[in-house]
């Protein structure tokens, strides 16, 4: 890798601890990953896994219930865990945005859409209204919503669940951040739309050079869209790397088995194979790897304990025992030699 | 009870009785608890408690004052009123109006309510818009108004309070029941019942009443402190429990008189009576609505 | 939005129309109404002709075809103990009644709202817990109680404030007071849960995802939403609190209708009593049909789902 990374994740961990602090649930358990500037990575796993904890962790914008434990968030050569609340701030919107995923519940009902995409500019540059409104202007036009000039004027309900998430895209680029983080934002969406708007993310993204990370559970938008993939399975990173070498060879049994999942074109089967049995529960994780109570392969070592982060090859990471180089002789990750 | 709903119980999973299945006691408000056990006991044995016959006072002895302070005496513990009958008994035996009154009533209205509630919600149709609508109109009125009017059209009787305030207070367990129903109807074992050939009143009674009894105990425990807060209204105003009885409100409404010229105990007295008795019935089902009932919060 | 209204005025009438035959049907079932309707102590001859006068010995149908047309007419009957018409009687004490319940309103919203903002944001801390005391105690203290113990300390014992009557801003206080608690305990734990909500909703963690600071994302994106249903209630509850106000307006002297209820109920003037609730009645239907209404201005969804 030539470049610095735009934000290097190291090791970090969030838990959400309930009221009595009684039961704590692993959220996000030990995440490295990196994402160098112009790059989309995406991050895929089943609901619960993790990914969107992940996603509200790099910003800062977690539940009172959930704390961040351990690790480093490097963005831009600076630690966002050590940023104060008002530092943190001014990086949301302006240098690290996020689109959520459900467009009809992120915009505020009660405010026009010229009001809510100009907020950011007027809160972050201090723009005049004026000024404000007219980037408003630009920015839905930019994100292809017809006629933009009466659009501003008008209400969130007016709108259908497609412009929506397109003005909920325009909102998050307003400040032209270097990462935009996308949170399923196509789930929601029928499938022509989806299309659209997939195309759309992609052109902002070569228009402005943003780093996208994209959350997803479906692999199809990671083939079109990403360059790394980061596998996440019970709030860990199970796999991660380029996309083109995870999808032609899979390290983790989890990873192939949802890439066996996907649909394929003049596949004879009738049936889809699903992963069996149940996404773990996170406040009570075997001591084992998460996955083996579902892996077809598991073995003895497997339910005993965890399998540490390796790297197998350059540029790709794994925490299964079956990619050690040598089992029972796990070589740890040493991630800042990788630079 | 019928054999077709005896076989069909076991398949359906319906969560009888889950009431007392479904009681944890963790933060169980005790204290309140024990204040509200404590007032039915004073109630149940008022004859005992009570050192002095509650409505015949003697005249020589009006307004004395509690016994601490200058001119009390033991003979009165908490003073006397303007007839000179004894404070303390006349608490003794307010507890024991407020106590009949507020379980007859919210037991009255929770039946009428529940059921009508439960067909509403279940038949459907032409009843439901029926019920519905009157419960309505019922909401629409003020409570107390329309409670005061009834009142004072039918006379002071403890009985007719009791009538009065469960047909003012019905509709809240209507609304709440009639909006259970509606989801319980979709479940699998009221369909399942159906299927079976179950008739409408059984699966009403045996499938869905067991289910909405959770809300109705929850509501109930709540609408104890509205009545009790309406039936000492009532009597304040002279409509409730007529005098010699002794209520609290009425109470409050006789000690009224005599407050500017600073006799406290008539008015401090029975006023404790009332906040601790529907502060501890609040308490309890606030309690008991979080434990049983997360969906009746909006209440 | 027409719709919408015309919709809602339908239920109104209904509601009315309702409200007439309650009070129409009790006052038939729960006995003789010409013994409710002449002065007590009268002899069985006024008796029969009120009966006479009143058409109680014709059909029901009819007796309510012509007590529907009078009270249409605006003809209430007439005070006994007053001797003008009630509904003369009713409006020249409804001023009162409004001047009690906007004082009333006014401190149980500047209480309510702020502090059920405040124990949103600090759930489970010093003032969460200071504002649920508040309003357990407000909700569980009969309103005339927390009057008479008012004047007891700050009229008999201070000396600070007047016992009772009206004229100045003072007589004011202590009503407005003991009116207000339970209301602010009802608009606060309902500002607090539907703050709760609203803060737990997907704009507002995009109203902080885009960097605005906390005072902003609560004063604008949080605050506006979480206030429609407080200003709702808040208006259902401004009817009701000149109803509930009897008992205060009884404690306080205070001259507004809840004490032309009492004084009717005090003199058995019937026509008073009957006048007065259906007034009261009407008046609340109607408030509910306007906040509906209102509601849907200030919510562009209703406003514009036409």
């Amino acid at each position: 890798m030539l470049f610095t990374p735009l934000l290097e994740i190291e090791n970090l961990s969030t838990h959400y601890v309930s009221a009595q602090g009684t039961r704590v649930v692993r959220g996000v358990d030990d995440v490295s990953l990196r994402i160098h500037p112009g790059e989309t990575l995406g991050i895929v796993g089943e609901s619960g896994s993790g990914k969107s904890t992940l996603a509200l962790t790099i910003l800062r914008v977690l539940p009172p219930a959930a704390r961040i434990v351990s690790g480093r968030m490097m963005f831009e050569g600076e630690d966002l865990l050590r940023k104060s609340d008002e530092e943190m701030q001014k990086i949301r919107g302006r240098r690290i945005a996020m689109i959520l995923q459900d467009p009809m519940a992120s915009l505020n009902p009660l405010f026009t859409i010229g009001n809510q995409v100009a907020e950011p500019i007027r809160v972050h540059e201090g723009a005049s209204r004026a000024t404000a409104w007219n980037r408003a202007r630009e920015l839905l036009k930019s994100v292809r919503i017809p006629s933009p000039e009466t659009r501003v004027t008008q209400y969130p309900h007016e709108m259908s669940g497609g412009m929506r998430q397109r003005i909920v895209g325009a909102i998050g680029i307003s400040c032209e951040p270097r990462l935009l983080i996308a949170d399923e934002p196509t789930t929601s969406l029928d499938l022509t739309i989806q299309a659209q708007y997939l195309k759309l993310l992609r052109d902002l993204q070569r228009a402005h050079g943003l780093a996208l990370i994209f959350i997803t559970h479906n692999l199809g938008i990671v083939a079109k869209m990403c360059d790394q993939l980061a596998v996440m399975y019970a709030g860990r990173v199970v796999e991660s790397g380029p996309v083109s070498r995870i999808f032609n060879a899979p390290m983790h049994p989890y990873t192939e088995a949802l890439l066996n999942s996907i649909p394929k074109m003049g596949d004879d089967r009738q049936r889809l194979t699903a992963i069996d049995g149940q996404p773990p529960d996170l406040s009570k994780l075997p001591p084992g790897c998460a996955f083996a109570p579902r892996c077809p392969r598991a073995f003895d070592r497997c339910l005993q304990s965890a399998p540490p982060e390796t790297a197998p090859e350059e540029g790709r990471t794994t925490r299964c025992w079956l990619a050690a180089p040598v089992i029972g002789v796990a070589a740890p990750v040493l991630r800042r030699e990788a630079v | 009870m019928s054999t077709t709903s005896e076989v069909l119980t076991l398949p359906s999973q319906a969560p009888r009785f889950g009431f007392i299945r479904g009681l944890r006691l963790s933060g169980f408000p005790m204290i309140p608890t024990a204040i509200l056990l404590g007032i039915a006991f004073v109630a149940v044995f008022a004859n005992q408690l009570a050192p002095h016959n509650p409505e015949v006072g003697s005249l020589v002895a009006r307004f004395k004052p509690p016994f601490w302070e200058t001119g009390g005496t033991t003979k009165y513990l908490l003073g006397t009123d303007q007839l000179g009958r004894d404070v303390l008994s006349r608490l003794i035996f307010g507890a024991r109006v407020s106590m009949v009154v507020s379980i007859t009533a919210v037991l009255f209205a929770g039946v009428v309510g529940t059921t009508l509630g439960i067909i509403s919600g279940y038949l459907g149709g032409w009843v439901d818009q029926v019920i519905m609508r009157l419960v309505d109109t019922w909401l629409a009125l003020p409570a107390l108004t329309f409670a005061i009017f009834l009142a004072a059209i039918v006379g002071p009787s403890m009985w007719n309070i009791v009538i009065i305030l469960g047909i003012t207070y019905w509709t809240r367990y209507a609304r709440v029941t009639r909006g259970e129903v509606l989801s319980l109807k979709e479940r699998e074992f009221v369909r399942l019942a159906i299927v079976a050939g179950c008739s409408k009143w059984t699966i009403m009674r045996r499938h869905i009443l067991p289910n909405v009894i959770n809300s109705a105990i929850v509501l109930g425990t709540l609408m104890v402190g509205v009545v009790i807060i309406t039936e000492a209204t009532l009597s304040f105003l002279g409509v409730g429990v007529p005098p010699p009885q002794p209520a609290w409100g009425l109470m409050l409404s006789d000690g009224k008189q005599s407050l500017m010229v600073g006799r406290w105990w008539l008015t401090i007295f029975p006023g404790c009576c009332i906040m601790l008795m529907v502060l501890s019935a609040n308490i309890l089902g606030d309690w008991l609505r979080v434990k049983l009932d997360p969906q009746l919060r909006q209440l | 939005m027409k719709q919408f209204v015309i919709r809602r005025i339908g239920y109104c009438v209904l509601s009315l129309f309702l409200l007439s035959l309650t009070i129409f049907f009790f006052v038939r079932v729960t006995g003789d109404p010409a013994t409710l309707l002449v002065e007590p102590g009268a002899s069985p001859a006024d008796i029969a002709a009120i009966h006479h006068q009143f058409g109680l010995d014709r059909p029901l149908i009819v007796q309510y075809a012509l007590f529907m047309a009078s009270v249409l007419t605006g003809d209430l009957g007439q005070s006994f103990y007053y001797r003008t018409p009630v509904l003369e009687l009713y409006w020249s004490r409804l001023p009162n009644s409004v001047m009690l319940a906007t004082a009333a309103m006014a401190f149980s919203l500047l209480i309510g709202i702020p502090s059920g903002i405040l124990a949103s944001v600090r759930v489970g801390r010093f003032w969460d817990n200071a504002g649920k005391v508040f309003a357990l105690l407000g909700l569980s203290l009969p309103s005339f109680w927390v009057g008479l113990v008012m004047i007891l300390v700050f009229s008999v014992y201070l000396g600070w404030l007047p016992s009772s009557g009206s004229g100045t801003p003072l007589h004011l206080i202590m009503p407005a007071f003991a009116l207000g608690w339970y209301f602010a305990a009802s608009h606060m734990r309902l500002t607090r849960s539907s703050m709760l909500e609203v803060l737990g909703s997907e704009y507002v963690k995009l109203a902080r995802l885009k960097g605005l600071p906390q005072s902003l994302v609560i004063a604008k994106h949080a605050f506006k939403n979480a206030l429609i249903p407080v200003l709702t209630l808040a208006g259902i509850n401004f009817v009701i609190m000149i109803s509930v106000a009897v008992v205060v307006e009884t404690v306080f002297a205070w001259p507004g209708v809840g004490r032309l209820l009492y004084e009717g109920i005090a003199f058995r003037d019937f026509p008073v009593v009957q006048g007065t609730v259906l007034m009261l009645g009407a008046m609340t239907v109607i408030v509910n049909l306007v906040v509906d209404v209102l509601y849907a201005v200030i919510d562009p969804r209703i406003r514009l789902a036409s």
